[in-house]
């Protein structure tokens, strides 16, 4: 358990905690679009500026070596980390994102046809839609979308109707990053299995929160980002079954992903590499290997029970204050609070709470069909990570109180 | 907290919660529209001018205190304005909210100067402007959409 004075150690490991923000310390509730990194982080990036830095798998010489061995050592981390068979199957990528475009790109691209399906849901942040609406441009496939309810979970009633012979890839949100719901994404994997379609999970905001593993859920690709798991920016991670990665197509053309090139004819790598074409992030990929350390030292659960813990204390606590709502009232939620207050623009909201020292998310959260189907243009967001304390959750509900008076 | 008050001041939060001329204008003849695609805020302007002068200003739209109250003092200013004065007070107004070295004197700016405090807060000047872009485009007859996110 995570108790007042371990947490108290632990914000030590985060420089930026200490900040002051318009003159109060900073509370820092906006994890879900970034989380802040740990010292080890920042000193593993720094090391191998300072001792190691070199270009990986291409030079002769020990910089180089040193270089390999520590971005090498960085994917078997990341294979550990979410129970994958083999390192080739952990592509490095520049987030989330890249992973959910490439996936569409290569597999969608090369196996799709006029007619066939692609199936996502009503929850999904932009990253998982965009890139297939894209795809059903260029293929003629047809985007089909799982509804949800009230409370912001996934309605599965009629799923055989939205999961059959023409559904070919499947990619669904783990956690929903603008309402904190956490899907039951092993029964859809294996009925989308049993009609012979591909599912693809956008773990963003899974994997700071939950031990995954990518075998037991038996998904054929799995995405998140390195910086919302304490790691740096512009590094993430697709993880691919062998099987599939091996008659992918290549991503992108050019270094590194080739075996030969001639004029007539150039061979491809073997994945990882044939998709990681040109100088990869490589500190920032011991950066997310010093983070998966880090968390791994805490440990999962550990984080995952203070966070809930303070999920379940703010929530009790915002609701005290008059016309406020939230936003995702699922059964099973991740650390994430969605609310909107009668009068009150979420953008004021986060503008008055700032003034306390504390940063939320205001807006529709690159998430706006969700928007939609609540009928908001916004909501106020605050997403809690280990680090979080009772105390912050109590400063916040104080500003929000003092947004009520503002506006009363 | 005395500085809050300073941005969101009782004329702000009142025309937030009560706008003016809040209704669309079937026999208006310059019209545009302001879009914050980032933030979702948005309006509709509407405005009937002859001989030159302003002489019916409203508007439709959502958002945040700032940009509805903006937009709402901004109408109730406009009127039996002449469009020089309505582009001149764009000018003012712009330049008390942004401009570092302008020394704006804020009496010379009416109601509307209760806006100063938004100076303090960088990332919401573009709510307090964008009811004056949308003017500004519906004078010169532009029938794009205007935004003030990319300033
Ligand atoms: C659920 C979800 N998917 C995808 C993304 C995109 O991640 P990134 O911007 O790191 O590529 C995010 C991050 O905002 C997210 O929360």
């Amino acid at each position: 358990m995570l108790t007042d004075v371990k947490i108290a150690k632990l914000r030590e490991d985060f420089p930026v905690l200490s900040e002051q923000v318009n003159g109060h310390p900073l509370v820092y509730f906006d994890n879900a679009a970034t989380s802040q990194r740990p010292k080890a982080v920042i000193d593993a990036m720094n090391h191998f500026y300072f001792h190691d830095n070199a270009n990986v798998h291409r030079g002769i010489h020990a910089l180089s070596e040193r270089a390999t061995h520590d971005y090498e050592l960085a994917r078997s981390k990341v294979q550990q980390f979410i129970g994958a068979a083999d390192a080739s199957e952990i592509i490095f990528t520049r987030g989330t994102t890249e992973s959910i475009n490439l996936v569409a790109q290569t597999y969608g691209k090369a196996t799709l046809k006029a007619g066939d399906e692609i199936l996502i849901s009503h929850m999904e942040h932009h990253a998982n839609i965009v890139p297939w609406q894209m795809l059903c441009e260029q293929t003629g496939a047809l985007l089909k979308i799982i509804p949800i309810n009230h409370a912001g979970e996934l309605v599965l009633d009629n799923i055989t109707t939205l999961i059959h012979a023409r559904t070919k890839i499947v990619a669904l949100t783990h956690v929903s990053n603008s309402l904190g719901t956490i899907n039951d994404i092993s029964s859809i994997i294996q009925q989308a299995h049993a009609v012979g379609a591909k599912v693809l999970i956008d773990g963003a905001q899974a994997v700071p929160h939950m031990s995954v593993s990518v075998r037991a859920l038996d998904c054929d690709f799995y995405c998140f980002s390195g910086h919302k798991l304490y790691g740096p920016t512009g590094i993430g991670i697709l993880y691919g079954k062998a099987e599939l990665l091996k008659h992918m197509p290549p991503y992108q053309g050019g270094g590194s992903m080739i075996k030969t090139v001639s004029f007539e004819k150039t061979t491809y790598q073997d994945s990882p590499y044939r998709f990681e074409a040109g100088t990869p992030a490589i500190a920032e990929a011991i950066g997310l290997g010093a983070a998966i350390d880090y968390v791994n030292h805490i440990g999962l659960d550990v984080m995952a029970a203070h966070e809930h813990a303070l999920l379940d204390y703010a929530t009790t606590q915002i609701l005290t204050i008059p016309g406020l709502t939230i936003i995702g009232q699922a059964a099973h939620k991740a650390s994430i609070l969605s609310f909107i207050m009668d009068g009150i623009h979420p953008h004021d909201i986060s503008t008055i709470v700032d003034k306390y020292g504390v940063a939320i998310r205001a807006g529709h959260h690159c998430t706006m069909p969700t928007m939609v189907f609540y009928q908001v243009a916004a909501t106020a967001r605050a997403s809690f990570a280990f680090y979080n304390t009772f105390k912050e959750v109590d400063i916040f509900v104080d500003a929000l109180k003092n947004a009520r008076e503002i506006f009363s | 907290m005395q500085n809050l008050r300073d941005l969101y001041q009782d004329l702000i939060v009142d025309h937030n919660r009560h706008p003016r001329n809040f209704h669309d204008m079937t026999d208006a003849n310059c019209f545009a529209e302001g879009v914050n695609p980032l933030c979702g805020d948005q309006l509709s302007l509407y405005l009937k001018v002859e001989n030159n002068v302003i002489v019916a200003a409203s508007f439709l739209g959502k958002g945040c205190a700032i940009s509805v109250s903006s937009a709402s003092l901004m109408t109730e200013w406009l009127r039996g304005k002449s469009c020089e004065e309505a582009e001149t007070m764009f000018t003012l107004f712009h330049d008390l909210l942004t401009d570092e070295k302008a020394d704006v004197d804020p009496t010379s700016l009416g109601k509307l100067a209760v806006f100063s405090g938004v100076r303090e807060y960088p990332t919401r000047v573009k709510c307090a402007t964008l009811a004056w872009h949308a003017m500004h485009a519906a004078l010169h007859d532009e029938s794009q959409i205007v935004s003030t996110e990319n300033e």
